[in-house]
Protein backbone atom coordinates (compact mmCIF):
# COMPACT_ATOMS: atom_id res chain seq x y z
CA UNK A 1 0.00 0.00 0.00
CA UNK A 2 2.93 2.35 0.65
CA UNK A 3 4.18 3.34 -2.77
CA UNK A 4 7.55 4.89 -3.56
CA UNK A 5 6.01 8.30 -3.97
CA UNK A 6 4.02 7.93 -0.77
CA UNK A 7 5.26 11.29 0.49
CA UNK A 8 3.84 13.04 -2.57
CA UNK A 9 0.60 14.85 -1.79
CA UNK A 10 -2.46 13.46 -3.56
CA UNK A 11 -5.79 14.89 -4.66
CA UNK A 12 -9.03 13.04 -4.05
CA UNK A 13 -12.73 13.76 -4.27
CA UNK A 14 -14.85 12.93 -1.25
CA UNK A 15 -18.41 12.00 -2.21
CA UNK A 16 -20.15 12.31 1.14
CA UNK A 17 -23.71 11.50 2.18
CA UNK A 18 -25.26 14.72 3.51
CA UNK A 19 -28.53 14.65 5.41
CA UNK A 20 -29.53 17.44 7.78
CA UNK A 21 -31.63 15.24 10.04
CA UNK A 22 -33.51 11.93 10.35
CA UNK A 23 -36.52 13.18 8.38
CA UNK A 24 -34.65 15.41 5.92
CA UNK A 25 -33.87 14.17 2.41
CA UNK A 26 -30.27 13.07 1.91
CA UNK A 27 -27.90 13.18 -1.06
CA UNK A 28 -24.29 12.67 -2.04
CA UNK A 29 -22.21 15.86 -2.28
CA UNK A 30 -18.72 16.02 -3.83
CA UNK A 31 -15.90 17.74 -1.94
CA UNK A 32 -12.58 17.97 -3.81
CA UNK A 33 -9.54 17.78 -1.55
CA UNK A 34 -6.17 18.82 -2.97
CA UNK A 35 -2.67 18.68 -1.56
CA UNK A 36 -3.59 15.82 0.78
CA UNK A 37 -0.65 14.34 2.70
CA UNK A 38 -0.66 10.54 2.42
CA UNK A 39 0.31 10.40 6.09
CA UNK A 40 -2.92 12.10 7.03
CA UNK A 41 -5.59 9.88 8.55
CA UNK A 42 -8.95 9.68 6.87
CA UNK A 43 -10.64 11.45 9.78
CA UNK A 44 -8.01 14.21 9.64
CA UNK A 45 -8.94 14.71 6.00
CA UNK A 46 -12.58 15.10 7.07
CA UNK A 47 -11.36 17.67 9.64
CA UNK A 48 -9.53 19.59 6.93
CA UNK A 49 -12.52 19.49 4.59
CA UNK A 50 -14.73 20.66 7.46
CA UNK A 51 -12.37 23.56 8.19
CA UNK A 52 -12.78 24.66 4.59
CA UNK A 53 -16.56 24.32 4.80
CA UNK A 54 -16.66 26.33 8.04
CA UNK A 55 -14.59 29.14 6.49
CA UNK A 56 -17.01 29.23 3.57
CA UNK A 57 -19.90 29.44 6.03
CA UNK A 58 -21.25 26.01 5.11
CA UNK A 59 -22.39 23.31 7.49
CA UNK A 60 -19.48 20.95 8.29
CA UNK A 61 -19.87 17.20 7.73
CA UNK A 62 -21.06 15.50 10.93
CA UNK A 63 -19.16 12.28 11.68
CA UNK A 64 -18.70 10.17 14.81
CA UNK A 65 -15.22 9.85 16.31
CA UNK A 66 -13.59 9.75 19.71
CA UNK A 67 -10.30 8.04 20.62
CA UNK A 68 -8.84 7.98 17.08
CA UNK A 69 -6.62 5.10 18.09
CA UNK A 70 -8.86 2.21 17.08
CA UNK A 71 -10.10 1.10 20.48
CA UNK A 72 -13.33 2.94 21.28
CA UNK A 73 -15.61 1.91 18.43
CA UNK A 74 -17.09 5.38 17.97
CA UNK A 75 -15.96 6.10 14.42
CA UNK A 76 -18.02 4.51 11.71
CA UNK A 77 -18.48 5.42 8.03
CA UNK A 78 -18.86 3.06 5.12
CA UNK A 79 -16.03 3.97 2.75
CA UNK A 80 -16.35 2.74 -0.85
CA UNK A 81 -18.96 0.20 0.29
CA UNK A 82 -16.87 -1.29 3.13
CA UNK A 83 -17.51 -0.38 6.77
CA UNK A 84 -14.35 1.26 8.16
CA UNK A 85 -12.93 1.46 4.65
CA UNK A 86 -9.98 -0.37 3.08
CA UNK A 87 -7.66 -2.44 5.22
CA UNK A 88 -8.20 -5.42 7.47
CA UNK A 89 -8.72 -5.34 11.22
CA UNK A 90 -8.74 -1.56 11.60
CA UNK A 91 -11.37 1.06 12.32
CA UNK A 92 -11.97 4.16 10.18
CA UNK A 93 -9.66 6.25 12.38
CA UNK A 94 -6.77 3.94 11.48
CA UNK A 95 -7.22 4.45 7.74
CA UNK A 96 -4.53 6.68 6.22
CA UNK A 97 -4.73 8.52 2.94
CA UNK A 98 -1.87 6.38 1.55
CA UNK A 99 -4.52 3.68 1.21
CA UNK A 100 -5.95 5.73 -1.66
CA UNK A 101 -4.53 6.82 -4.99
CA UNK A 102 -4.30 10.23 -6.58
CA UNK A 103 -7.55 11.11 -8.35
CA UNK A 104 -9.70 8.64 -6.40
CA UNK A 105 -13.35 9.36 -5.78
CA UNK A 106 -14.00 8.18 -2.21
CA UNK A 107 -17.63 7.45 -1.43
CA UNK A 108 -18.46 7.97 2.25
CA UNK A 109 -21.79 6.80 3.67
CA UNK A 110 -23.20 6.25 7.13
CA UNK A 111 -23.72 2.71 8.49
CA UNK A 112 -27.08 1.65 7.07
CA UNK A 113 -29.56 -0.29 9.22
CA UNK A 114 -33.10 0.29 10.36
CA UNK A 115 -31.95 -0.42 13.91
CA UNK A 116 -29.30 2.33 13.56
CA UNK A 117 -31.44 5.38 12.70
CA UNK A 118 -29.57 8.24 11.05
CA UNK A 119 -28.94 11.29 13.21
CA UNK A 120 -27.12 13.57 10.79
CA UNK A 121 -24.82 13.11 7.76
CA UNK A 122 -22.54 10.22 8.72
CA UNK A 123 -23.71 9.87 12.31
CA UNK A 124 -26.10 7.07 13.24
CA UNK A 125 -27.64 6.18 16.59
CA UNK A 126 -26.18 2.84 17.69
CA UNK A 127 -27.88 2.77 21.09
CA UNK A 128 -29.68 -0.42 20.00
CA UNK A 129 -26.42 -2.15 20.97
CA UNK A 130 -26.72 -0.71 24.47
CA UNK A 131 -30.21 -2.16 24.77
CA UNK A 132 -28.89 -5.60 23.81
CA UNK A 133 -26.15 -5.31 26.46
CA UNK A 134 -28.70 -4.18 29.05
CA UNK A 135 -30.77 -7.29 28.28
CA UNK A 136 -28.03 -9.67 29.42
CA UNK A 137 -24.49 -8.62 28.67
CA UNK A 138 -23.40 -8.67 32.30
CA UNK A 139 -22.82 -10.98 35.26
CA UNK A 140 -24.55 -10.51 38.59
CA UNK A 141 -21.95 -10.86 41.34
CA UNK A 142 -21.65 -9.46 44.81
CA UNK A 143 -19.56 -6.33 44.69
CA UNK A 144 -17.02 -5.53 47.34
CA UNK A 145 -13.34 -6.20 47.74
CA UNK A 146 -11.62 -7.65 44.69
CA UNK A 147 -11.40 -11.46 44.93
CA UNK A 148 -8.02 -13.14 45.07
CA UNK A 149 -6.44 -13.48 41.68
CA UNK A 150 -6.66 -16.98 40.19
CA UNK A 151 -9.05 -18.20 42.87
CA UNK A 152 -11.29 -19.47 40.08
CA UNK A 153 -9.35 -21.68 37.68
CA UNK A 154 -9.90 -20.79 34.01
CA UNK A 155 -8.35 -22.96 31.30
CA UNK A 156 -5.89 -20.90 29.25
CA UNK A 157 -7.62 -21.80 25.98
CA UNK A 158 -11.00 -20.62 27.29
CA UNK A 159 -9.51 -17.40 28.63
CA UNK A 160 -7.88 -16.67 25.26
CA UNK A 161 -11.04 -17.44 23.32
CA UNK A 162 -13.11 -15.27 25.69
CA UNK A 163 -10.59 -12.47 25.15
CA UNK A 164 -10.94 -12.84 21.36
CA UNK A 165 -14.69 -12.28 21.77
CA UNK A 166 -14.16 -9.49 24.28
CA UNK A 167 -12.09 -7.58 21.72
CA UNK A 168 -15.41 -6.38 20.26
CA UNK A 169 -15.57 -2.58 20.49
CA UNK A 170 -19.28 -2.46 19.60
CA UNK A 171 -18.77 -0.22 16.57
CA UNK A 172 -21.55 -1.80 14.50
CA UNK A 173 -19.44 -2.58 11.41
CA UNK A 174 -20.84 -6.13 11.43
CA UNK A 175 -24.38 -4.75 11.09
CA UNK A 176 -23.25 -2.29 8.43
CA UNK A 177 -21.46 -4.97 6.39
CA UNK A 178 -24.22 -7.58 6.58
CA UNK A 179 -26.62 -7.49 3.64
CA UNK A 180 -29.38 -8.19 6.17
CA UNK A 181 -28.17 -5.66 8.76
CA UNK A 182 -27.89 -8.53 11.23
CA UNK A 183 -26.26 -7.98 14.63
CA UNK A 184 -25.37 -11.65 15.08
CA UNK A 185 -21.59 -11.12 15.27
CA UNK A 186 -21.89 -8.40 17.93
CA UNK A 187 -24.38 -10.38 20.04
CA UNK A 188 -22.38 -13.59 19.57
CA UNK A 189 -19.18 -11.88 20.77
CA UNK A 190 -20.92 -10.44 23.83
CA UNK A 191 -22.66 -13.73 24.65
CA UNK A 192 -19.45 -15.73 24.20
CA UNK A 193 -17.06 -13.51 26.18
CA UNK A 194 -19.12 -14.27 29.30
CA UNK A 195 -20.35 -17.74 28.38
CA UNK A 196 -16.80 -19.03 28.00
CA UNK A 197 -15.80 -18.11 31.55
CA UNK A 198 -16.86 -19.71 34.87
CA UNK A 199 -18.17 -16.39 36.16
CA UNK A 200 -20.61 -16.25 33.27
CA UNK A 201 -22.16 -19.67 33.82
CA UNK A 202 -25.02 -18.86 36.27
CA UNK A 203 -26.74 -16.61 33.73
CA UNK A 204 -25.53 -18.34 30.59
CA UNK A 205 -28.97 -19.55 29.45
CA UNK A 206 -30.99 -16.49 30.42
CA UNK A 207 -28.33 -14.25 28.87
CA UNK A 208 -28.40 -15.77 25.41
CA UNK A 209 -32.20 -15.96 25.36
CA UNK A 210 -32.61 -12.34 26.49
CA UNK A 211 -29.92 -10.89 24.21
CA UNK A 212 -31.14 -12.73 21.09
CA UNK A 213 -34.75 -11.82 21.94
CA UNK A 214 -33.81 -8.14 22.26
CA UNK A 215 -31.77 -8.27 19.06
CA UNK A 216 -34.79 -9.66 17.17
CA UNK A 217 -37.18 -7.11 18.71
CA UNK A 218 -34.96 -4.18 17.71
CA UNK A 219 -35.37 -4.97 14.01
CA UNK A 220 -31.94 -6.32 13.10
CA UNK A 221 -31.96 -8.81 10.23
CA UNK A 222 -31.11 -12.52 10.26
CA UNK A 223 -27.82 -14.25 9.58
CA UNK A 224 -27.37 -15.84 6.14
CA UNK A 225 -23.89 -17.21 6.94
CA UNK A 226 -22.04 -15.12 4.36
CA UNK A 227 -19.48 -13.95 6.93
CA UNK A 228 -19.27 -10.40 5.62
CA UNK A 229 -19.45 -9.29 9.28
CA UNK A 230 -16.21 -10.91 10.38
CA UNK A 231 -14.47 -9.70 7.20
CA UNK A 232 -15.42 -6.10 8.03
CA UNK A 233 -14.84 -6.35 11.79
CA UNK A 234 -12.05 -3.97 12.90
CA UNK A 235 -11.17 -6.49 15.62
CA UNK A 236 -11.36 -9.48 13.21
CA UNK A 237 -13.79 -11.31 15.50
CA UNK A 238 -14.52 -14.76 14.12
CA UNK A 239 -17.95 -15.87 12.95
CA UNK A 240 -17.21 -19.06 14.91
CA UNK A 241 -18.77 -17.18 17.81
CA UNK A 242 -22.04 -17.04 15.84
CA UNK A 243 -22.04 -20.85 15.57
CA UNK A 244 -21.30 -20.97 19.29
CA UNK A 245 -24.22 -18.66 20.07
CA UNK A 246 -26.59 -20.66 17.84
CA UNK A 247 -25.68 -23.78 19.82
CA UNK A 248 -26.02 -21.95 23.13
CA UNK A 249 -29.40 -20.54 22.11
CA UNK A 250 -30.74 -23.95 21.09
CA UNK A 251 -29.55 -25.62 24.30
CA UNK A 252 -30.91 -22.77 26.42
CA UNK A 253 -34.30 -22.92 24.63
CA UNK A 254 -34.60 -26.64 25.34
CA UNK A 255 -33.52 -26.27 28.97
CA UNK A 256 -35.81 -23.29 29.57
CA UNK A 257 -38.76 -25.37 28.34
CA UNK A 258 -38.12 -28.49 30.41
CA UNK A 259 -36.06 -27.52 33.45
CA UNK A 260 -38.29 -27.28 36.56
CA UNK A 261 -38.45 -23.90 38.26
CA UNK A 262 -38.59 -23.43 42.02
CA UNK A 263 -42.17 -23.03 43.20
CA UNK A 264 -41.62 -21.93 46.78
CA UNK A 265 -43.01 -18.48 47.51
CA UNK A 266 -42.20 -18.50 51.23
CA UNK A 267 -38.55 -17.52 51.16
CA UNK A 268 -35.61 -19.33 52.62
CA UNK A 269 -33.23 -19.26 55.53
CA UNK B 1 -41.93 -18.35 25.77
CA UNK B 2 -41.94 -22.13 25.20
CA UNK B 3 -39.73 -24.15 22.90
CA UNK B 4 -42.10 -24.02 19.93
CA UNK B 5 -42.43 -20.27 20.35
CA UNK B 6 -38.65 -19.85 20.35
CA UNK B 7 -38.17 -22.13 17.34
CA UNK B 8 -40.89 -20.52 15.22
CA UNK B 9 -40.63 -16.98 16.56
CA UNK B 10 -36.93 -16.16 16.87
CA UNK B 11 -34.34 -15.47 14.20
CA UNK B 12 -32.11 -18.36 15.27
CA UNK B 13 -35.10 -20.70 15.68
CA UNK B 14 -36.32 -20.04 12.15
CA UNK B 15 -32.85 -20.66 10.83
CA UNK B 16 -32.83 -23.98 12.67
CA UNK B 17 -36.09 -24.78 10.84
CA UNK B 18 -34.31 -23.94 7.56
CA UNK B 19 -31.41 -26.20 8.55
CA UNK B 20 -33.43 -29.23 9.68
CA UNK B 21 -35.90 -29.13 6.78
CA UNK B 22 -32.90 -28.59 4.50
CA UNK B 23 -31.28 -31.75 5.83
CA UNK B 24 -34.49 -33.75 5.25
CA UNK B 25 -34.83 -32.43 1.70
CA UNK B 26 -31.12 -33.00 0.99
CA UNK B 27 -31.48 -36.56 2.26
CA UNK B 28 -34.38 -37.02 -0.10
CA UNK B 29 -32.59 -35.70 -3.18
CA UNK B 30 -29.62 -37.97 -2.46
CA UNK B 31 -31.89 -41.03 -2.14
CA UNK B 32 -33.86 -39.95 -5.19
CA UNK B 33 -30.68 -39.68 -7.28
CA UNK B 34 -29.28 -43.02 -6.09
CA UNK B 35 -32.62 -44.71 -6.87
CA UNK B 36 -32.81 -43.13 -10.30
CA UNK B 37 -29.27 -44.07 -11.27
CA UNK B 38 -30.64 -47.61 -11.58
CA UNK B 39 -31.71 -46.48 -15.05
CA UNK B 40 -28.16 -47.32 -16.14
CA UNK B 41 -28.86 -50.96 -15.28
CA UNK B 42 -31.45 -53.07 -17.12
CA UNK B 43 -35.05 -51.73 -17.28
CA UNK B 44 -35.94 -54.43 -14.69
CA UNK B 45 -34.16 -52.39 -12.02
CA UNK B 46 -35.83 -49.00 -12.28
CA UNK B 47 -39.23 -50.48 -13.13
CA UNK B 48 -39.00 -52.89 -10.20
CA UNK B 49 -37.88 -50.01 -8.00
CA UNK B 50 -40.93 -47.95 -9.09
CA UNK B 51 -43.25 -50.84 -8.34
CA UNK B 52 -41.56 -51.36 -4.97
CA UNK B 53 -42.12 -47.70 -3.99
CA UNK B 54 -45.80 -47.88 -4.96
CA UNK B 55 -46.17 -51.10 -2.95
CA UNK B 56 -45.20 -49.20 0.18
CA UNK B 57 -48.72 -47.76 0.27
CA UNK B 58 -49.28 -45.80 3.50
CA UNK B 59 -45.49 -45.64 4.13
CA UNK B 60 -45.07 -43.84 0.82
CA UNK B 61 -47.62 -41.29 1.98
CA UNK B 62 -45.84 -40.84 5.30
CA UNK B 63 -42.66 -40.04 3.37
CA UNK B 64 -44.54 -37.73 1.02
CA UNK B 65 -46.18 -35.83 3.89
CA UNK B 66 -42.85 -35.40 5.68
CA UNK B 67 -41.30 -34.09 2.45
CA UNK B 68 -44.18 -31.74 1.67
CA UNK B 69 -44.16 -30.41 5.25
CA UNK B 70 -40.38 -29.91 5.05
CA UNK B 71 -40.65 -28.06 1.76
CA UNK B 72 -43.48 -25.86 3.07
CA UNK B 73 -41.60 -25.03 6.29
CA UNK B 74 -38.36 -24.41 4.38
CA UNK B 75 -40.11 -21.96 2.04
CA UNK B 76 -42.07 -20.35 4.90
CA UNK B 77 -38.93 -19.75 6.96
CA UNK B 78 -37.02 -18.44 3.92
CA UNK B 79 -39.84 -16.03 3.07
CA UNK B 80 -40.26 -14.69 6.61
CA UNK B 81 -36.51 -14.33 7.17
CA UNK B 82 -35.99 -12.63 3.81
CA UNK B 83 -38.81 -10.16 4.42
CA UNK B 84 -37.29 -9.28 7.80
CA UNK B 85 -33.88 -8.94 6.18
CA UNK B 86 -35.18 -6.50 3.60
CA UNK B 87 -36.94 -4.48 6.29
CA UNK B 88 -33.76 -4.38 8.40
CA UNK B 89 -31.87 -2.48 5.66
CA UNK B 90 -34.55 0.07 4.81
CA UNK B 91 -32.13 2.56 3.20
CA UNK B 92 -29.76 0.98 0.69
CA UNK B 93 -26.09 1.86 0.23
CA UNK B 94 -25.01 3.97 -2.72
CA UNK B 95 -22.20 1.48 -3.38
CA UNK B 96 -22.06 -2.08 -2.16
CA UNK B 97 -18.77 -3.88 -2.02
CA UNK B 98 -18.93 -7.63 -1.37
CA UNK B 99 -16.12 -8.71 0.91
CA UNK B 100 -16.27 -12.50 0.81
CA UNK B 101 -19.83 -13.73 0.32
CA UNK B 102 -19.69 -16.66 -2.10
CA UNK B 103 -21.58 -16.68 -5.39
CA UNK B 104 -23.74 -19.59 -4.23
CA UNK B 105 -24.70 -17.73 -1.04
CA UNK B 106 -25.72 -14.66 -3.04
CA UNK B 107 -27.81 -16.73 -5.44
CA UNK B 108 -29.76 -18.64 -2.76
CA UNK B 109 -33.04 -16.88 -3.45
CA UNK B 110 -32.78 -17.20 -7.25
CA UNK B 111 -31.67 -20.85 -7.08
CA UNK B 112 -34.37 -21.65 -4.52
CA UNK B 113 -37.16 -20.16 -6.64
CA UNK B 114 -35.96 -21.92 -9.82
CA UNK B 115 -35.69 -25.23 -7.94
CA UNK B 116 -39.28 -24.76 -6.67
CA UNK B 117 -40.52 -24.07 -10.20
CA UNK B 118 -38.59 -27.12 -11.39
CA UNK B 119 -40.06 -29.25 -8.60
CA UNK B 120 -43.60 -28.37 -9.70
CA UNK B 121 -42.72 -29.14 -13.33
CA UNK B 122 -40.97 -32.37 -12.34
CA UNK B 123 -44.04 -33.62 -10.44
CA UNK B 124 -46.29 -32.63 -13.35
CA UNK B 125 -43.94 -34.46 -15.68
CA UNK B 126 -43.12 -37.83 -14.07
CA UNK B 127 -45.61 -38.16 -11.17
CA UNK B 128 -48.86 -36.67 -12.47
CA UNK B 129 -48.34 -36.81 -16.25
CA UNK B 130 -49.66 -33.32 -17.00
CA UNK B 131 -46.88 -32.67 -19.52
CA UNK B 132 -45.68 -35.11 -22.19
CA UNK B 133 -48.83 -37.16 -21.50
CA UNK B 134 -48.18 -39.39 -24.52
CA UNK B 135 -45.03 -40.86 -22.95
CA UNK B 136 -46.33 -40.83 -19.35
CA UNK B 137 -46.02 -44.20 -17.61
CA UNK B 138 -49.80 -44.69 -17.57
CA UNK B 139 -49.98 -44.20 -21.35
CA UNK B 140 -47.17 -46.64 -22.13
CA UNK B 141 -47.73 -50.40 -22.35
CA UNK B 142 -47.14 -52.20 -19.02
CA UNK B 143 -43.75 -53.77 -18.51
CA UNK B 144 -43.42 -57.36 -17.32
CA UNK B 145 -40.63 -57.66 -14.79
CA UNK B 146 -38.02 -60.17 -16.03
CA UNK B 147 -36.19 -60.70 -12.74
CA UNK B 148 -37.10 -60.37 -9.05
CA UNK B 149 -36.53 -56.86 -7.61
CA UNK B 150 -34.66 -57.18 -4.33
CA UNK B 151 -34.13 -54.66 -1.54
CA UNK B 152 -31.34 -55.60 0.88
CA UNK B 153 -31.51 -59.19 -0.36
CA UNK B 154 -35.24 -59.58 0.14
CA UNK B 155 -37.48 -60.06 -2.87
CA UNK B 156 -39.97 -57.18 -2.88
CA UNK B 157 -41.36 -57.41 -6.42
CA UNK B 158 -41.49 -60.84 -8.07
CA UNK B 159 -40.52 -61.55 -11.69
CA UNK B 160 -43.51 -61.57 -13.99
CA UNK B 161 -45.26 -58.70 -12.17
CA UNK B 162 -46.65 -56.14 -14.63
CA UNK B 163 -45.23 -52.71 -13.75
CA UNK B 164 -45.32 -49.21 -15.15
CA UNK B 165 -42.61 -48.65 -17.74
CA UNK B 166 -40.68 -45.94 -15.87
CA UNK B 167 -37.58 -46.68 -17.95
CA UNK B 168 -39.18 -45.80 -21.27
CA UNK B 169 -41.02 -42.81 -19.78
CA UNK B 170 -37.74 -41.27 -18.59
CA UNK B 171 -35.79 -42.03 -21.75
CA UNK B 172 -38.55 -40.83 -24.11
CA UNK B 173 -39.14 -37.75 -21.94
CA UNK B 174 -35.47 -36.74 -21.95
CA UNK B 175 -35.14 -37.21 -25.71
CA UNK B 176 -36.62 -33.71 -26.00
CA UNK B 177 -33.58 -31.37 -25.67
CA UNK B 178 -35.64 -28.51 -24.16
CA UNK B 179 -36.85 -30.78 -21.35
CA UNK B 180 -33.37 -32.16 -20.68
CA UNK B 181 -31.83 -28.71 -20.75
CA UNK B 182 -34.29 -27.42 -18.14
CA UNK B 183 -33.50 -30.44 -15.96
CA UNK B 184 -29.77 -29.84 -16.27
CA UNK B 185 -30.07 -26.12 -15.46
CA UNK B 186 -32.36 -26.82 -12.51
CA UNK B 187 -30.15 -29.51 -10.96
CA UNK B 188 -27.17 -27.23 -11.55
CA UNK B 189 -28.88 -24.50 -9.53
CA UNK B 190 -29.94 -27.06 -6.91
CA UNK B 191 -26.30 -28.14 -6.57
CA UNK B 192 -25.32 -24.48 -6.17
CA UNK B 193 -28.09 -24.09 -3.56
CA UNK B 194 -26.73 -27.09 -1.66
CA UNK B 195 -23.20 -25.67 -1.83
CA UNK B 196 -24.20 -22.84 0.52
CA UNK B 197 -27.01 -24.72 2.23
CA UNK B 198 -25.05 -27.77 3.36
CA UNK B 199 -22.21 -25.61 4.70
CA UNK B 200 -24.68 -23.25 6.36
CA UNK B 201 -26.50 -26.05 8.13
CA UNK B 202 -23.40 -26.80 10.21
CA UNK B 203 -23.02 -23.11 11.12
CA UNK B 204 -26.68 -22.70 12.08
CA UNK B 205 -26.66 -25.81 14.25
CA UNK B 206 -23.44 -24.57 15.84
CA UNK B 207 -21.26 -27.42 14.65
CA UNK B 208 -18.92 -25.48 12.36
CA UNK B 209 -15.68 -23.97 13.58
CA UNK B 210 -12.46 -22.71 12.02
CA UNK B 211 -10.72 -25.90 13.12
CA UNK B 212 -12.48 -27.95 10.47
CA UNK B 213 -14.30 -25.37 8.33
CA UNK B 214 -11.78 -25.90 5.51
CA UNK B 215 -12.31 -29.67 5.53
CA UNK B 216 -16.08 -29.22 5.74
CA UNK B 217 -15.99 -26.91 2.72
CA UNK B 218 -14.04 -29.48 0.69
CA UNK B 219 -16.53 -32.22 1.61
CA UNK B 220 -19.47 -29.97 0.68
CA UNK B 221 -17.91 -28.96 -2.66
CA UNK B 222 -17.18 -32.61 -3.48
CA UNK B 223 -20.71 -33.65 -2.49
CA UNK B 224 -22.28 -30.94 -4.69
CA UNK B 225 -20.05 -31.87 -7.65
CA UNK B 226 -20.87 -35.58 -7.34
CA UNK B 227 -24.56 -34.73 -6.95
CA UNK B 228 -24.50 -32.54 -10.06
CA UNK B 229 -22.61 -35.06 -12.19
CA UNK B 230 -24.96 -37.84 -11.06
CA UNK B 231 -27.97 -35.78 -12.07
CA UNK B 232 -26.36 -34.63 -15.30
CA UNK B 233 -25.71 -38.26 -16.26
CA UNK B 234 -29.33 -39.27 -16.84
CA UNK B 235 -30.54 -36.58 -19.30
CA UNK B 236 -26.97 -36.36 -20.64
CA UNK B 237 -26.86 -40.06 -21.50
CA UNK B 238 -30.27 -39.86 -23.19
CA UNK B 239 -29.27 -36.79 -25.23
CA UNK B 240 -26.03 -38.49 -26.32
CA UNK B 241 -27.98 -41.57 -27.33
CA UNK B 242 -26.33 -43.82 -24.75
CA UNK B 243 -29.70 -44.66 -23.25
CA UNK B 244 -32.28 -45.85 -25.77
CA UNK B 245 -35.90 -46.88 -25.15
CA UNK B 246 -36.08 -50.64 -24.76
CA UNK B 247 -38.36 -52.82 -26.90
CA UNK B 248 -40.60 -54.54 -24.36
CA UNK B 249 -41.12 -57.54 -26.66
CA UNK B 250 -37.44 -57.95 -27.47
CA UNK B 251 -36.43 -57.59 -23.82
CA UNK B 252 -38.88 -60.31 -22.83
CA UNK B 253 -37.72 -62.66 -25.63
CA UNK B 254 -34.02 -62.51 -24.73
CA UNK B 255 -34.67 -63.70 -21.21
Amino acid sequence: MVAENSTQPISVTLRVWRQAGPAAPGKFVDYPATNVSPHMSFLELLDVVNDGLTLKGEEPIAFAHDCREGICGTCSCTINGKPHGPGHGVATCQIYMRAFSDGDVIIVEPFRARAFPLVKDLVVDRSAFDQIIQAGGFISVRTGAAPDANSIPVPKGDADLAMDAAACIGCGACVAACKNASAMLFVAAKVSQLGLLPQGQPERDSRVLAMVGTMDALGFGNCTNQYECSAACPKAISHDFIARMNRDYLKASVRASFKPAASSATGGA
Amino acid sequence: MNLAGRIFGSSIGRKVIMAITGVILTGFVIGHLVGNLQIFAEPDHINGYGAFLHQLGPLLWVARIVLIASAVLHIWAATVLTMENHAARDVKYGVKHTLRATLSSRLMRVSGVVVLAFLIYHLAHFTLGFTQAATFKESLPLYTLGTDFKVAGFITVRAGTPTFDVYNMVVLGFQKPVVSLFYIIAVGLLSLHLLHGADSMFQTMGWRSEKWAGGLRKIVVLFCLVYFVGNLAIPGAVLLGKLQPHEPARAAATR
